[in-house]
């Protein structure tokens, strides 16, 4: 075999390996632009059909009594704000202390089934975490309340900010626990002074995210708090009004200004949501740079 | 401080019993001795037998091809080797004649009687200068006034005062390379340890950066036993007065640095000091 037809075949390879180069660059540019226009799509579409029943009224009258027109969400964002928060009471700190427990103090068989249950809970569809819920709670106690709904979302948030935090609390440089280690600092202080000050942006990250994810939960609002009375406004042992059960109710109702209310609270409920991400990347970016050195 | 937890009613040696300690005392604490070291990593034994002392007032270099042993051979003095998952150390190590691997010892008065510097400058990214210098103190619930104090000796300790006197405040990770490895220098003795370990500290820094280190070196040895693992033959050379060579988690040969540089018993180190492997 001559060299020449060796190095032809050579580059026979060549532009073989240059189309599938461009194949793969091609669909893979394609597959981002995609992504990235189903977001704009979807957030052009709340915005533009939204923005003309957002006002400062929308935001600051609750829901007009049934019959009535020209009502607003405020009972909504303040009962979305109670329920989300206590749920994020509940689900932050005990996330935490689980990621805490398996990346810093759990040998590696006891904390690798708890992140496999973790991330199976994760994949738990949030009416079934609804129902058991309402098992729980809603039946026993003969009515629906914001209660029940926060426990149901600190169920869908606990995976969450657990995992986000044990991905963080990993990134942490062994060579800073070694140097704490190495002064003679106990383990359990080395966690609470270096390793979670270290972490700390990534940590509210993966909180933030998570109240992010389940702000917009509607499953468990339509099972545990769609009944509720006009005059609570902040008392979660009763049913509360929500910004996404607010948009399911108007979206179903037959009035064209009822839709153009649904794409109002939609727009809020984005907006929340995107500060919350804009507000987590911040954080985030912050963590990496201290963590990068 | 008592290596000894207080739960045990065993009296604690002598020399532990005085603190602060008088400088006279200084030169007579600090002595470390090996006594037939194995360690392992799960079922890999990569240190084999190892006796040897590190005496006080002195440097001591281990030297060593890659994977020697040399990193894990310190790390079981201060007891870190076992922080590694699966890792174990038996025989004997002994700082001034206590075994450190009694059941009876804490763990933690351990590291604070030797301390350690890493091979990449590690100081806490959250931290001021001057709360790295003195994190160890701090954290182990030091009194409050003497903190301070201690602190800045520390960084006049480790020569960096002057360089970061007008910047306590500004965090650690703001220096330089070799700043930053001398704030680790430097919060490594504030906690007044009696040995040090040193493990390849120079590795990560340039030339003029690793040259202060070694002059401080050669200052702090008068303190502070100095245990220093390097791969630069010619640092060995610069900064130790006894040299220890190691191959394949045994020691070969330990002797006066120069002797074993010149005129090393061995083959094996003859081999290696002039460059025929590693």
């Amino acid at each position: 075999m001559s060299s020449e037809s060796a190095l032809l075949r050579r580059s026979e390879g060549l532009r073989r390996r240059n189309r599938v180069n461009r194949v793969v660059e091609i669909s893979s540019t394609i597959a981002a632009l995609f992504a990235v226009a189903v977001l704009l799509i979807v957030v052009g579409s709340v915005l533009t059909k939204g923005v003309d029943a957002l006002s400062i009224h929308f935001l600051t009258t609750p829901t007009a009594l049934f019959g009535e027109e020209g009502g607003g969400i405020s009972n909504a964002i303040v009962g979305t704000a109670i329920v989300v928060a206590s749920a994020a009471a509940m689900a932050i700190p005990v996330g935490l202390l689980v990621a805490i427990y398996t990346t810093e103090f759990a040998p590696s068989r006891i904390a690798h089934p708890v992140r496999f249950v973790l991330d199976v809970l994760n994949g738990v569809p949030t009416i079934v975490t609804a129902i058991f819920v309402a098992g729980l709670i809603v039946i026993p106690q003969g009515h629906q309340s914001g209660f029940a709904l926060s426990v149901a979302l600190a169920i869908v948030m606990l995976p969450i900010v657990s995992r986000t935090a044990q991905e963080v609390l990993a990134l942490v440089p062994s060579t800073l626990k070694e140097a704490a280690h190495a002064l003679g600092i106990a383990r359990w202080r080395t966690t609470v002074r270096v390793t979670i000050p270290t972490a700390a942006g990534g940590l509210i990250t993966g909180a933030l995210l998570a109240i992010a994810r389940v702000a917009g939960e509607t499953a468990p609002v339509i099972i545990l708090c769609s009944i509720f009375g006009q005059g609570n406004l902040t008392d979660p042992s009763q049913g509360l009004a929500t910004i996404p059960f607010f948009i399911f109710r108007s979206s179903e109702a037959p009035s064209p200004s009822a839709h153009t209310e649904a794409w109002a609270a939609a727009l809020v409920l984005i907006a929340l949501v995107l500060g919350l991400n804009l507000v987590a990347r911040a954080f985030y970016t912050r963590s990496r740079r201290r963590m990068e050195g | 401080m008592s290596l000894i937890t207080k739960r045990t009613q065993q009296p604690s040696p002598a020399v532990f019993a005085a603190s602060p300690r008088p400088q006279l005392l200084r030169r007579e604490v600090g002595n470390v001795a090996l006594e037939g070291l194995d360690a392992y990593y799960g079922a890999s034994r990569v240190l084999q037998g190892v006796s040897l002392g590190f005496v006080s007032g002195r440097a001591t270099a281990i030297i060593g091809p890659s994977g020697c042993g040399k990193s894990t051979l310190v790390r079981c003095i201060n007891r870190m080797h076992e922080e590694v998952p699966g890792a174990r150390a038996a025989g004997k190590v002994t700082l001034d004649g206590v075994d450190l691997y009694d059941p009876r010892i804490d763990i933690v008065a351990v590291r604070r009687s030797i301390g350690m510097v890493f091979q990449k400058p590690n100081p806490f990214p959250t931290m001021s200068v001057i709360d790295n210098v003195t994190a160890g103190l701090r954290l182990a619930g030091a009194d409050r006034g003497e903190i301070e104090d201690r602190g800045r000796e520390a960084l006049v300790g480790a020569g960096l005062w002057d360089e970061v006197k007008d910047r306590l405040s500004s965090p650690g990770t703001g220096l330089s390379g070799g700043q930053q490895q001398r704030l680790c220098i430097a919060r490594a003795l504030a906690v007044e340890p009696e040995v040090l370990l040193m493990d390849e500290p120079c590795s990560a820094l340039d030339p003029v950066a690793t040259l202060r280190i070694e002059e401080l070196i050669g200052e702090l040895k008068e303190r502070v036993t100095i245990v220093i693992v390097t791969h630069n033959m010619q640092q060995a050379a610069r900064v130790a007065d006894t040299t220890v060579f190691m191959l394949d988690g045994q020691l070969v040969e330990v002797g006066p640095t120069e002797k074993l540089f010149t005129n090393p018993d061995d083959e094996r180190t003859e081999q290696y000091v002039t460059g025929k492997f590693g």
